[in-house]
């Protein structure tokens, strides 16, 4: 098995909450608190939780648009994390980011020519007539006609837009693509579109992936392994397929039973969790899963599993005290 | 939904929106964002209204209530017959207190229907104030009683709370508390659930079955998620650009889509039975704005079948009993084979 692209070991992120008329920071927001896992050459990790449970912090300290409070992020064999943002500037070209919203993300008083020479300028790359070559080049890739280079960010359209924001993030051909909801603000019929794009570089340029969303369905077409997030952590990491047909986590088994499948009168079971997803600030002790668990012990209540293989299973990990049938 | 009955529609349909036409009046002229909407909701069931963003169902929901934003927006032309009742037509106080005594309403956003400098207890007293005539010690008590039957926790501790001191699954909660105070006969739901995670959606929509077994109302759920249509909605219509391209009982429509946009929207969506990255089936091209809608068929512009005659606007087709289609050409389509379940 090849070395890992990248490996990232017991990273946290804590963010100071300010409260009170002093604006003094007491409390800390526990955003990622304690995440480790490798990802391949050429692979794609899902990522699926729910809201607020860490996803894009998690993806922010890997391209270290977030300093980690703790832990390293081994890209390529480097740690990242105590990385200056002057020691960072050789090695970000090779890790990006594609988020939600491509109208935030996209600088609207420039043309999109502009915007996708940024980075080849950004480092010191090629004279102009090379980058506009680029350009064009990129617009193609993406299935964008060569007039966009001239035109502005919002006269295009949400799926058009979301294409420019993958163009940028592979103009230096970079390793590593964080991928954040690059879909959900999408309408269905443009979503599947961007998907295949998404697979078609994959496969063109050997690019990998971490890809961020909450539609399970979505996630599990795209990722060759699943990483469930609750509350700062992962619960669950497996195969994709396995995370769906054989889920240990009672958190992953809630989550994909909560997907209403777009086939009426399936008869199933749902599992239908009690209770809303404890807040990050105040977390519970012990399993920070057990406030909502079906099966939850006294165990639970006092003492945080750690992830450990399912039996059998070299490559499916779960954090839970239990074997559940 | 045949025109040549306008008089009396079937005794078991409660809402019945014919020929809707809901324009603005913007800087660029006036745009016609409902084109024409027919559907009709039956007693105790639930329809489904789905569709792309822009495709009109939120304008159709507002035509509906009569809440489209003044004065820029006016229903043009049709009828919404509410109860026997056109309730297009009548005096705007008449509709007052139509709103949130028979018809309910929930929208996407729980925030915008409350207020956050009342208490929970408050704004839900109002609505029995309002259209049921109770002293205030006795809206306070049904209001309690409200909160319990949404499955609020300790709710005589809740109603003095305020909205910001709840999460979002429960002000959606008490949101549906407040829509249901009055045992409406039918309830407008536009996207109840987007906002919310998948988990807390499920309580919801579990919620929102057991209410309406309990009591009985007719619900419109609109949303883009073809998901929820499929586990929550008897009837479907499926709308683009203004119009109705399909609409039917929920099982032929997922079964047997007959509109290429409602096949085209049923084969791109990834589902847990779709080999991982394999390419997925796509719909050509965007979603249109108002302004750049093609005259004719509205879908022609991204329609794999398209021919010269679906440049005029095709009738409703009658793929069989409840089930119609608005398209030149279903009847040359191959019959689509069953649509992955
Ligand atoms: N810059 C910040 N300062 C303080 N708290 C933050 C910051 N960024 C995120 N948080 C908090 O960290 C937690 C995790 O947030 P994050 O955005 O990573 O969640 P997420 O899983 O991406 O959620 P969503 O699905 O809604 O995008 C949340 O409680 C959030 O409020
Ligand atoms: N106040 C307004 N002035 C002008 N146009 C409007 C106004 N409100 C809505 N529209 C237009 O009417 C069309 C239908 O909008 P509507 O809100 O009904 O869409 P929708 O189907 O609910 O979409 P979404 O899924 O995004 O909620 C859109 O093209 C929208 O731009
Ligand atoms: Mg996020
Ligand atoms: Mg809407």
């Amino acid at each position: 098995m090849s070395a890992p692209l990248l490996e990232v070991r017991d990273l946290q992120m804590h963010f100071p909450v300010k409260e009170g008329v002093f604006q003094r920071a007491r409390k800390v927001c526990r955003a990622v608190d304690g995440v480790s896992f490798a990802l391949r050459p050429g692979e794609t990790i899902g990522l699926v939780g729910e809201s607020g449970c860490g996803k894009s912090t998690l993806g922010k300290c890997i391209v270290r648009l977030h300093r980690p409070t703790a832990g390293t992020i081994r890209f390529d064999g480097l740690d990242l994390a105590p990385l200056s943002a002057s020691q960072l500037k050789p090695h970000r070209r090779h890790l990006q980011m594609i988020f939600q919203d491509p109208v935030e993300s996209l600088n609207s008083r420039h043309t999109v020519g502009d915007i996708l020479a940024e980075p080849f300028l950004i480092h010191g790359l090629g004279d102009a007539a090379w980058r506009r070559r680029k350009v064009l080049d990129l617009l193609g890739k993406v299935g964008l006609p060569a007039s966009a280079a001239d035109r502005y960010p919002f006269e295009f359209s949400g799926g058009q837009r979301q294409r420019i924001g993958i163009a940028r993030a592979i103009a230096l051909e970079p390793r590593l693509v964080i991928c954040d909801e690059p879909v959900s603000a999408l309408d269905v019929s443009i979503q599947s579109q961007v998907l295949n794009l998404l697979l078609d570089l994959q496969r063109e340029m050997g690019l990998s992936y971490l890809f961020i969303a909450h539609n399970l369905a979505v996630v599990k077409h795209v990722s060759d392994r699943v990483a469930i997030m609750y509350l700062g952590r992962i619960v669950e990491f497996a195969e994709a397929d396995d995370a769906y047909r054989d889920a240990r986590h009672p958190y992953t088994r809630a989550l994909i039973s909560a997907i209403p499948e777009p086939s009426p009168h399936r008869a199933r079971e749902r599992i239908v969790l009690a209770g809303d997803v404890p807040s990050p600030i105040n977390p519970p002790g012990g399993c920070p899963f057990h406030t909502r668990c079906p099966h939850a012990t006294e165990r639970c209540r006092v003492e945080a599993p750690a992830l450990r293989e399912v039996p059998g299973r070299p490559d499916h990990t779960v954090a839970c005290h239990y074997d559940l049938v | 939904m045949s025109a040549a009955a306008p008089s009396s529609p079937p005794a078991d349909v409660i809402l019945d929106v014919r020929n809707l036409v809901t324009t603005f009046d913007t800087d660029a002229g006036t745009l016609t964002a409902v084109d024409g909407v027919s559907l009709q909701v039956r007693r105790g069931r639930t329809l489904g209204v789905v569709g792309e963003s822009g495709c009109g169902k939120s304008v159709t929901a507002l035509s509906i209530m009569r809440l489209l934003p003044q004065p820029m927006g006016r229903i043009r032309a049709g009828q919404i017959i509410f109860e026997g009742e056109d309730i297009a037509a009548i005096p705007i106080e008449a509709m007052r207190r139509i709103r949130g005594g028979k018809i309910g309403m929930i929208f996407q956003e729980p925030m915008t229907a409350l207020n956050p400098v009342h208490s929970i207890g408050r704004q839900l007293s109002e609505v029995f104030l309002l259209h049921r005539n109770r002293d205030r010690s006795e809206a306070l008590r049904l209001s309690v009683e409200m909160l319990t039957k949404v499955g609020i926790p300790s709710p005589e501790i809740r109603v003095s709370e305020y909205p910001h001191q709840l999460s979002g699954g429960m002000r959606q909660r008490v949101v549906i508390a407040m829509a249901l105070a009055c045992s409406p006969s039918l309830v407008i739901a536009d996207e109840p659930t987007t906002a919310l995670d998948v988990t807390i959606q499920a309580q919801i929509l579990d919620l929102m079955r057991a209410l309406q077994r309990d009591l009985g109302m007719a619900i419109v759920l609109i949303t883009h998620d073809l998901g929820v249509i499929a586990e929550m909605c008897d009837d479907v219509v499926v709308m683009y650009g203004g119009r109705v391209a399909e609409s039917g009982p929920v099982d032929r429509i997922f079964r047997s889509p007959s509109h290429p946009y409602t096949r085209g929207l049923l084969q791109s969506i990834p589902r847990l039975s779709t080999p991982r990255k394999s390419r997925l089936s796509v719909i050509e091209g965007m979603v249109p704005g108002l302004a750049d809608l093609p005259p004719g068929c509205r879908f022609q512009n991204r329609c794999p079948h398209r021919i010269d005659a679906c440049a005029s606007q095709p009738t409703l087709g009658v793929v069989s009993s409840g089930h119609e289609v608005a398209c030149h050409r279903w009847r040359d389509l191959p019959v689509a084979a069953e649509v992955r379940s």
